[in-house]
């Protein structure tokens, strides 16, 4: 195995393009997992704690431009009032120790369903900064996973940032794990409401092959909130719409039994989670935010 | 490879480290250095945290090559010569110590919690140190230990590091 | 400065630096019995310099691996070391062709192979082992070795392997001791009066509890250090080197006197370390290449690399009267004892005698069996048998209260055990059985206040920072349970432990120094010697010598035994040693010895006025004792029916200690989530030694409890463990433990050393029922299997 070092982000998409089984590695709180347990032996490692552009994040136009290494703890500590769901799901990564490594990078590159961070990400339309030397070009976080553990990145190609758009509503995220720290999602869900364009976004996670949207509960709320003239009038969700909202997310899961939970609990608890954030976020927006 | 990195405020070197190593292992078998715990090396249980360049992470999740030219502190540099370090001694006084393989992690999950936070509350205390599994404890009297510091250093008039 | 790797170590051979129990005391550890004396080793183990078996080190050593069985049954073809010797570094691979003694080892059967020898009977099973250069090497060389296996159907489930058409785990039989057949490794009954004895109310269920794992922090783990004698040296965690030794030195087929082992620092036990993990394998690699040989499992390899607590199959039939009072009680317990026999026959006879909880019932009919299958072999852990039934009989008990419309607390208390009682086997509870007033004292503990549903913290939600419920679908329950368990080995076992105290001038002070091979695995024992010698020998200074088999064995550190029997060894050895001091100052000083004592370094008189200084007595002298305590004999249930028609009769348990909880839950019920509010309990300990140390031991062993009840379960399927690691085998964190309030009852047992009654066990057993009633409190569901999942909570 070897072990390449980037000094910057040219260095880095340099090494990747010449060596493409090189695998990226910053936080390391998957990647070592697989090494220490002799699951996987990459014949290298692209180091990238030393390409000081991906742990920096900016704010233009309405976009925070994550740098694909922004630990978890700095997303919480430095920029939860712009990016509110991802910072919510962001305090539910592992430990505090987890969170000081961990990235969007990594949850990207890794590609898990149950990839805490990646449901907000979805719901508000994120956007994935991948590059190579080829050049760089941009991915919908929606269309970026092909399939567990699987993503669109090609072998030269290194994900740069994520473009999250400033938050215009209220966000909320929830996650079901069997213990209440430190634990792996048995599925999780996470809304945003778009007052100013009259969106709703959501995303269901670990239910599925992939992060999957709730394209049936997001139009249905929608309508009912556009029909209704709910966005103006701020009024209470009638309780069969907050039903209905949760059977449609619910349905658009695809989970399977596995030794975290099984398949008809993780529908029944991502029906449940839909409607709670939605409560949540609807009773913050009655209450003034967005 | 070889690696060079500052440990306890001394630069020291390691000789044919096999690139997937952890930084855990390096500190444990290759510097003499083993404090710092190896009870799952997947990032579940905190036994190993230490501070890379001031930040608390698992050991056992950082490729030693990653710390090459970087500062790592551990669990033997906390007791100076003046005695033990106000943590490692509320540990000892509570009662929080018993097998004590998960004591040197949370000596150091509690001094960067009281170093961001002097006074937390218990649900601070709580959520700063879930990623320290103890199996013996019950967790109580890590809890008081954890009090106990943070009132001595209060009271010390010690400057969180 | 830039430091040689390897030269931070030293060139010489390194053995631990802070050996376990070698440490005086730095922080003020001067006490005695009654005082909450601060561990000796406490410095140490905050600072890092506390040497654990995974910490040992040398110069020119290897690296062990072991090639373990992926599958679950399967014949072994063939074995190809060759491609693993070929690698560079690799410098043994071994297989059982190479064990130069026993080829079998056990703690009480010898069933289990050192190596696997032509089958292996489960996943995990350890075929092959390799010495190597660096882990990494050793590990690439375990994935070379070839082995050609015929996969066969394992017998993994408990049900079906009773069968006779089951096939066998073991085709031949292991053991003529006790009464089996098939695949039943053991079967006993336990049956006193009548149980068709009419009862007004019969309510019956069926429970299920888990595979619990462990779960100690510390990896199994040591070195083996071949020595010129031919022998071996082998630094070890382990909760009884005694028992190692036999083993080990049996496999290696070298007398004992040769395979000398020393107590290294030790992660936690719990049960765990009771039978052997990588000991054979370490010294085998030692002695084949003549070198040090450091093995370390991974937390993966953990979970194949010790025993676990058996999973349990329970039926429950109970009759009571109209007032509550129990008529009759029949259970049937099934055990999955796994691949090979562990301490099975003893669990299972524990869970049989502990069938009935608490409780007086004066027809009762008790069958426990524990199984052979393909699972993963199943052993000691704390609670060892009571834990499971515990969760069946105080699930009837709250059934019978609902049933009977009578409050569950007071039906306990109505059943209630004292001093007097019977035992399903006969046996007279003597000493004090408190369970009324524990059970009176968690209930009457004042409650904690309703959830702030104004002010949420998720923190302190079901579900915690994940962010589940702000009050949503919350329901408070409340759950009592109460259990209790025998301390030391039953059953007619020579339970001993021995004591070796020296008193000398050291500097001028007097010392004492004590040795034992006891196991320090993290519960204190360390500090409790050294406050007996204290309180024995009237002296501040008190030197553990490092726990090795140059003494007698200690016996385990396990059944909460290690207080009362090395406590009671300490304490004789002192006893004998006080003899002769005194002795000597009549001698040397013409002191009279009626009535004098040793107290605050001086010989005392019956008023505790001083007579001549110790020091004084003592000069250049050394005396040292050494003694055994044996503690009082127990005998094996009668397996044969009296002229009643009872059996499994007799007094085959030394001591019963209790303990009771209360649980306040906040349960999501929509969810399935939960969070503990607060735990609550209370256990008498007869004498509190070490107050510090009772109340963690009752915390922690609480908390394992609470594991159990929530999140803890190794899942197997067809035999295969799914769920290796911490990411998906969670044991509680701090977020997920509430606040613990303890009663410590101290009401002496007048049979036992200081009155003391063991300490570590009865917290695991109670805790985990009093859970499970708070969440039925709260869900209305009637969850009869541990570990609760969130979709037995929501129905789903």
């Amino acid at each position: 195995m070897d072990f390449l070092y980037a000094g910057s982000w040219d260095e880095a998409l340099a090494a990747k393009a010449e060596r493409p089984p090189a695998v990226p590695i910053s936080g390391g709180t998957d990647l070592m997992v697989e090494l220490n347990f002799d699951r996987r032996r990459p014949e290298a490692l692209l180091d990238l704690n030393g390409v000081a552009e991906l742990r920096e994040w900016e704010q233009t136009d309405g976009v925070v431009r994550i740098g694909a290494a922004v630990p978890f703890t700095r997303i919480i500590g430095e920029i939860a009032s712009l990016v509110p769901g991802l910072a919510i799901a962001s305090r539910t990564v592992g430990s505090p120790q987890i969170r000081n490594r961990g990235t969007l990078g990594g949850q990207l590159g890794t590609a898990s369903p149950a990839g805490d961070a990646l449901p907000p990400l979805v719901s508000v339309d994120a956007l994935v900064e991948v590059a190579s030397v080829r050049g760089a070009r941009t991915v919908a976080v929606g269309e970026f996973f092909t399939g567990p553990k699987r993503n669109v990145l090609e072998p030269d190609e290194l994900i740069r940032a994520v473009r999250v758009p400033v938050a215009d509503g209220p966000q909320q995220f929830a996650k079901v794990g069997t213990r209440n720290a430190m634990v792996i999602s048995v599925c999780g869900f996470a809304l945003s409401l778009h007052p100013s364009t009259g969106r709703v976004g959501t995303c269901i996670g670990s239910a599925g092959p992939t992060v999957l949207r709730a394209l049936e509960a997001e139009q249905l709320l929608e309508a009912e909130l556009a029909d209704g003239g709910l966005w103006e009038s701020r009024a209470a969700l009638p309780q069969p719409l907050m039903l209905r909202f949760g059977e449609l997310a619910s349905q658009a899961a695809k989970p399977i039994d596995d030794v975290r939970g099984t398949a008809n609990y993780r529908r029944h608890a991502v029906a449940v989670m839909a409607r709670r954030t939605l409560g949540w976020a609807w009773q913050d927006y009655q209450g003034g935010r967005g | 490879m070889r690696i060079t990195f500052e440990v306890n405020g001394t630069t020291q070197s390691a000789d044919d480290v096999w690139p997937g190593e952890s930084l855990l292992y390096v500190l444990r078998e290759r510097l003499g250095l083993p404090g710092t715990k190896n009870a799952c090396e997947q990032g579940e249980c905190g036994s190993c945290s230490i501070y890379l360049d001031g930040t608390l992470v698992c050991a056992c999740l950082v490729a030693a090559p990653q710390a090459h030219g970087r500062e790592v502190r551990t669990v033997e540099s906390f007791a100076g010569a003046d005695g033990l370090d106000p943590v490692q001694q509320a540990f000892i006084d509570c009662g929080a110590v018993q097998c004590g393989f998960c004591t040197p992690g949370l000596i150091l999950a509690t001094d960067d919690l009281l170093a961001r936070n002097p006074q937390p509350a218990d649900a601070e205390i709580r959520e700063a140190l879930a990623g320290n599994l103890c199996r013996c404890t019950g967790y109580e009297k890590i809890l008081d230990a954890v009090r106990l510091a943070s009132a001595r250093r209060v009271a010390g008039g010690d400057e969180p590091s | 400065m830039t430091a040689k790797s390897t030269a931070a170590r030293g060139s010489t051979p390194t053995l631990p630096t802070h050996r376990p129990g070698a440490d005086r005391g730095t922080t003020p550890a001067a006490g005695r019995i009654g005082d909450s004396v601060l561990r000796p080793d406490g410095v140490p183990k905050v600072t890092g310099d506390f040497a654990y078996s995974s910490d040992l080190w040398m110069d020119d050593m290897l690296w062990g691996a072991t090639l373990r069985s992926p599958h679950p049954r399967a014949r072994i073809r063939s074995v190809n070391i060759g491609p693993a010797l070929a690698l560079a570094g690799v410098t043994a691979v071994l297989t059982h062709e190479d064990v130069p003694g026993a080829k079998t080892y056990g703690l009480e059967i010898a069933d289990q192979p050192v190596l696997a020898i032509d089958q292996v009977r489960y996943a995990g099973e350890a075929v092959a082992i390799v010495a190597a250069d660096h882990p990494e090497t050793a590990r690439r060389a375990v994935a070379l070795i070839e082995v050609d296996y015929e996969v066969l159907e394992p017998i993994s489930d408990m049900r079906a392997a009773m069968t006779e058409a089951s096939p066998l785990v073991h085709e031949e039989p292991t053991q003529d001791e006790y009464p089996g057949g098939g695949n039943i490794l053991r079967k006993l009954r336990i049956q006193r009066g009548d149980v068709t004895a009419i009862a007004d109310v019969t309510v019956t269920g069926e429970y299920e509890v888990g595979m619990q794992d462990q779960a100690f922090l510390g990896p199994e783990s040591g070195l083996a250090v071949p020595t010129e004698d031919g022998g071996v040296d082998l630094f070890i965690a382990t909760q009884w080197l005694h028992v190692d030794q036999r083993q080990v030195a049996s496999a290696l087929g070298l007398p004992p006197e040769k395979v000398r082992l020393s107590l290294a620092g030790v992660g936690g036990a719990f049960g765990a370390r009771e039978d052997v993990s990588m000991q054979i394998h370490a010294c085998l690699l030692a002695l084949h290449t003549g070198r040090p040989v450091k093995m370390v499992y991974s937390r993966e390899e953990s979970f194949y690399g010790h025993v676990h607590r058996h999973p349990a199959l329970m039926r429950f039939e109970h009759g009571a009267t109209y007032d509550g009072k129990l008529v009759f009680i029949k259970a049937d317990i099934v055990l999955d004892g796994g691949a090979y026999a562990s301490s099975s026959p003893a669990v299972v006879s524990n869970a049989a005698s502990f069938a009935v909880g608490p409780y007086e019932c004066d027809n009762v009919q008790l069958d426990g069996y524990v199984l052979y299958t393909n699972n993963p072999p199943c052993g000691a852990m704390r609670g060892f048998g009571a834990v499971q039934v515990c969760f069946g009989h105080e699930s009837q008990m709250d059934k019978l209260a609902i049933a009977l419309g009578i409050d569950p607390v007071e039906l306990r208390i109505r059943n209630a055990m004292r001093e007097g009682s019977l035992m399903p086997t006969g046996q007279v509870i003597e000493g004090a059985a408190p369970v009324e007033q524990i059970l009176r004292l968690v209930r009457d503990a004042p409650l904690p206040p309703d959830a702030d549903l104004n002010d949420v913290d998720v923190r302190l939600m079901p579900g915690g920072v994940a962010n589940t419920t702000h009050g949503e679908g919350v329901k408070r329950g409340i759950g009592y349970a109460v259990g209790f368990k025998n301390v030391g080995f039953s059953e007619g076992f020579d339970d001993y432990s021995t004591a070796r105290v020296r008193l000398q001038l050291v500097g001028g002070e007097v010392s004492a120094t004590v040795h034992t091979a006891a196991a320090e695995v993290g519960q204190g024992l360390v500090t409790v010697m050294a406050q007996i010698a204290r309180s024995e020998l009237g002296v501040d200074q008190v030197i553990n010598h490092p726990a090795d088999t140059t003494v007698g064995s200690a016996g385990s550190t396990s059944a909460s035994r290690q207080t009362y029997c090395t406590g009671g060894a300490v304490k004789l050895a002192c006893e004998a040693v006080r003899e002769k001091v005194l002795a000597m100052a009549a001698r040397k000083l013409g002191v009279p010895v009626d009535g004098a004592a040793l107290d605050r370094g001086d010989v005392v008189d019956a008023e505790g006025r001083p007579l001549a200084a110790l020091a004084a007595v003592l000069g250049d002298d050394v005396i040292e004792e050494t003694r055994e305590f044996h503690h009082r004999p127990t005998v094996p249930l009668t397996r044969v029916a009296g002229a009643n028609g009872a059996i499994g009769q007799g007094d085959a348990h030394l001591q019963f200690a209790f303990a009771a909880h209360r649980v306040v839950a906040d349960v999501d019920v929509d969810l399935g989530l939960v969070r503990l509010v607060e735990v609550t309990t209370a256990q008498d300990v007869g004498k509190a030694l070490n107050p510090l140390s009772v109340v963690g031991q009752i915390q922690g062993g609480t908390t394992q409890g609470i594991g159990l009840a929530l999140m803890e379960e190794i899942q197997l399927r067809d035999g295969l463990i799914r769920n290796p690691s911490f990411t998906d085998y969670l044991i509680p964190t701090i977020l997920d433990t509430p606040p613990m309030q303890v009663h410590v009852l101290e009401l002496g047992d007048p049979l036992a050393p200081y009155g003391l009654r063991g300490v570590g066990e009865p917290p695991t057993i109670s805790s985990t029922p009093a859970v499970v009633s708070a969440l039925r409190a709260a869900s209305g569901r009637p969850l009869t299997r541990v570990p609760v999942q969130p979709e037995h909570i929501t129905g789903t």
